[in-house]
């Protein structure tokens, strides 16, 4: 296997304070990665970083083997790296197939090929994503209108619908009912295996990611704590040490 | 335009006039920018009727003067009408759009400017009004700089009305109130902070210092009932420039604003002196904005 | 069905549009205002409806074409029409040229930043040209004779406006079929996340504002022709009152719809002409309450409450 992706000692700072602090983490072609770690200790930023958001202080960002730490969120994703927002974003205002149809990958092209309808097969393809999450019938319906959960499913499928390559997804199952959850998983699985969409995936529920990850990166105070397979952290007594505060 | 340029350095004594004239009219400018900045902290509001709020402080004290009065009355009567009329103005219209999209609080004040400023046209005219307060002039090197008294007094007034704000904003009672709901309405009212009262009694606090700067504007410059909207506009440019919360920062970039503005009049011309406020907020948008755009990308 | 009705709108108004000056022999100056201010609106809409700018500052664009008309007429030495086509032409290129260098500049700018930044370029624009020595500094510019009787001036103007107005709305319907439609209104509703999704965002943005301009730049030649003469600050760069029209009357039909701008034109235009006669001298400071009015009480536009109250009735029944 060869990496996707690749950071390499990457380093940021907001003011003072060190969010991310020399994290180097790898995600290979085709698995499903974690990343896991208490609350303020840098997962978020991680993905800024990684998308472009924020400028990095130091260190290297290689995905494909293309250096992208200089680049901004826009051509980062159209390489084929799409991110998810914790708390969710959609376009409000517009109705489910017609966040399906911009979300596009054709989308990326120039102005000339922006000035024609949406071809018939992209409205399909959209359709089966959203048939894919169970929003189908939710398809005419204003996106603002949709449940928290229900937007967080309908962004799923947006960024399936961008054809990524690596998909980040910030704490995907946050606030879905937890019924829902093994359906959630089976989908994130069925992404990665039919779809062959590579997931690196920032988790705060255990269950999941020990379910779903074949590797998982533990962060803690903006540092790499621990890396390996879900049963070496599972084992990891730093990891259990950090989550309870006494690292 | 080249020739005013080159008289500008050849002859210092000049320069020190126009800019120290600007320096002084800037702290007009500042207590506007200063009352905008309070609004805009504390309402999150960007209030497009501000300059209206100066030029009606300005009648104010120009109407108290043709009735009599000595002109220096005008600053106290002004800031206290005017801080009436920004109540019935919060009552009548802001308490409804204060929070809505912030380009619904933009329209209304707009059009609450261009109301104002009509009524003030139909109302006072469309004469250029100035009032003398008869305290003579100050002049320096040997005559060649001269500064009204009453800018002088302008000038010290201002910082002292700003002082008197931060003073009532760190100590009083009220003053407790306002910070606490610019920072968080929502705890502020959880703790029993009545915060329609204290936007009320903020947005009435701005239309005072309004008043007190239409009043020394009408002093030592003159108003019409045209010149809002360049306050307002000079007003954003200085707290944009500042920061919101900044009061040293405000009164510098009022006072910078202020010599930067009549060194441009005097460089290109009068006739474009208006044009040169409005363009160069724009510029400093465009600057402020490039500067963040290239953080987000140091390398590109 | 929405489809029929749409082509059926479109049929009553060219016709509308076409026999009206015929009907309505003694309005057709007012029947030209009324395609003007819908130029205004739809153009206005494009960015402060679909795309969630405000700007502004639209009518730098307008009295662009107003001055490269008038200049170009004076300069150029042709015959009427052939000055005119002329400076037509002219102003559209220079207001797309405009458009892109000011989208470059301050399209990057987001909220009230925006709001306030389009403003001042409006009104720095109007100070400058009533400045400005070369297009008449504040006395501003006459435009050339029509060489027709007047009867036919009034007609030619009118019509010309209406097929500016029609190909307008003809464009924008075309537009915000395609995905460049719902591109503008990603960027609308999250425009980072139109970024993030790897849409060209700033390449949008300037298009969108370059076609705006492109009809405004237009409408504003055939404007100062028609009017006869143009004033840096009450014709060509007006913001204080053909600027605040465009904002009003789109949000008074319902941003970000197909049809309110068109009815929002309709609407303020009629009752403009109906009552403002009356109001002697107060005209101003009835826009200045009825802007303060429509925005605080009535900010969904018509538009947007007919679609409140078909949905009410939805969920009721």
């Amino acid at each position: 296997m060869s990496a996707l992706l690749e950071v390499r000692g990457v380093t940021k700072r907001f003011g003072g304070v060190v969010a991310n602090e020399s994290v180097s983490l790898r995600v290979e072609k085709g698995e499903i990665a974690g990343l896991i770690g208490p609350n303020g200790s840098g997962k978020t930023t991680l993905f800024g970083c990684i998308t472009g958001t924020h400028a990095v202080d130091g260190g290297d960002i290689l995905f494909e083997g293309q250096p992208i730490a200089h680049l901004r969120t826009a051509p980062i994703a159209r390489r084929g790296l799409i991110r998810t927002w914790q708390q969710t974003r959609i376009y409000d205002d517009m109705t489910c197939a017609e966040n399906m149809a911009i979300s596009a990958r054709e989308a990326h092209g120039g102005l000339v090929a922006l000035l024609r309808p949406v071809p018939a097969a992209t409205t399909r393809r959209g359709d089966d994503l959203l048939a894919f999450v169970g929003l189908h019938e939710k398809r005419a319906e204003r996106a603002g209108r949709l449940s928290f959960g229900q937007q967080k499913l309908l962004e799923f499928a947006m960024a399936l619908m961008n054809e990524p390559k690596l998909l980040l997804l910030d704490e995907p199952t946050a606030g879905i009912n937890p019924t829902l959850i093994n359906g959630l998983i089976d989908r994130l699985r069925r992404a990665n295996t039919e779809l062959g969409v590579t997931l690196l995936v920032i988790e705060h529920n255990m269950r999941v990611i020990m379910n779903l990850a074949h590797r998982i990166t533990c962060l803690a105070h903006g540092r790499v704590l621990s890396e390996g397979t879900p049963d070496e952290i599972r084992d990891d007594r730093r990891v259990l040490d950090a989550y309870l505060g006494a690292a | 335009m080249l020739d005013n340029l080159l008289l500008f350095f050849q002859y210092p004594p000049l320069a020190i006039d126009v800019i120290l004239n600007g320096l002084l009219i800037g702290a007009i400018f500042a207590l506007a920018a200063y009352g905008m900045a309070l609004v805009w902290g504390v309402l999150n509001i960007v209030n497009v009727v501000q300059g209206e709020l100066v030029v009606l402080g300005g009648y104010v004290t120009f109407l108290l003067v043709q009735s009599g009065m000595p002109p220096l009355l005008g600053l106290p009567v002004s800031a206290v009408v005017m801080f009436c009329v920004g109540w019935l103005i919060y009552r009548a219209v802001i308490f409804r759009v204060v929070d809505k999209d912030i380009f619904i609080s933009i329209l209304a004040t707009f059009g609450l400017s261009i109301l104002i400023q009509q009524l003030a046209n139909l109302l006072f005219g469309s004469e250029v009004r100035t009032v003398d307060a008869e305290l003579g002039s100050l002049h320096l090197l040997g005559g060649t700089v001269t500064l009204a008294w009453i800018k002088i007094l302008a000038f010290g007034l201002a910082l002292v009305a700003g002082a008197v704000l931060w003073l009532f904003l760190r100590h009083a009672r009220l003053g407790q109130a306002i910070r606490a709901t610019a920072q968080n309405p929502r705890a502020a009212r959880i703790l029993g902070i009545d915060t329609d009262r204290v936007y009320a009694m903020t947005y009435a606090l701005n239309a005072a210092l309004c008043g007190a700067a239409g009043s020394l504007a009408v002093m030592a410059w003159t108003i019409h009932p045209y010149v809002g909207l360049p306050y307002t506009v000079r007003s954003f440019m200085v707290v944009v420039v500042a920061g919101v919360g900044n009061v040293a920062g405000v009164i510098a970039a009022g006072l910078g604003l202020g010599a930067l503005e009549n060194a441009a009049g005097f460089i290109f011309g009068v006739e474009f002196q208006i044009a040169f406020v409005f363009a160069l907020m724009v510029a400093i948008l465009v600057w402020r904005n490039a500067r963040a755009a290239r953080k987000r990308s140091h390398l590109q | 069905m929405s489809r029929v009705n749409d082509w059926h709108i479109m049929a009553a108004l060219a016709l509308f549009g076409i026999a009206a000056p015929f009907l309505l022999p003694g309005l057709v100056t007012q029947l030209a205002f009324l395609w003007l201010m819908v130029v205004f609106a739809l153009t206005w809409d494009m960015l402060g409806g679909r795309m969630g700018y405000n700007s502004f500052g639209n009518i730098v664009f307008f009295g662009i074409g107003c001055y490269a008309a008038a200049v170009l007429q004076r300069d150029a030495g042709l015959p009427y029409f052939e000055g005119l086509a002329l400076g037509l032409a002219v102003g559209a290129v220079l207001a797309v040229l405009a458009a892109i260098v000011f989208g470059a500049a301050l399209l990057g700018i987001r909220g009230h930043y925006f709001a306030i930044g389009t403003l001042g370029l409006g009104i720095a624009a109007g100070e400058i040209a009533s400045g400005w020595r070369y297009v008449g500094a504040g006395s501003g510019l006459a435009l050339p004779l029509y060489p027709g009787d007047l009867g036919s001036r009034e007609f030619f103007f009118c019509y010309s406006l209406f097929a500016l107005a029609a190909l307008c709305f003809l464009t924008c319907r075309w537009l915000y079929g395609t995905r460049f439609g719902l591109a503008l209104n990603a960027i609308r509703d999250d425009q980072d996340k139109a970024d993030a999704m790897g849409l060209r965002t700033t390449r949008i943005k300037i298009f969108a504002w370059s076609v705006s301009a492109f009809f405004l730049g237009i409408s504003g030649g055939l404007a100062a022709n028609m009017i006869g003469f143009i004033d840096p600050r009450d014709v060509a760069f007006a913001g204080a009152t053909f600027g605040v029209w465009m904002v009003l009357m789109a949000i008074l039909g319902g941003k970000g719809t197909l049809w309110g701008p068109v009815l929002g034109a309709f609407v303020f235009h009629v009752t403009q002409e109906l009552f403002w006669t009356y109001l002697l001298g107060w005209q101003r400071v009835a826009l200045g309450l009825l802007i303060v009015v429509i925005v605080v009480f009535f900010p969904q536009g018509i538009m947007g409450w007919l679609a409140e109250r078909r949905e009410r009735r939805g969920t009721a029944a």
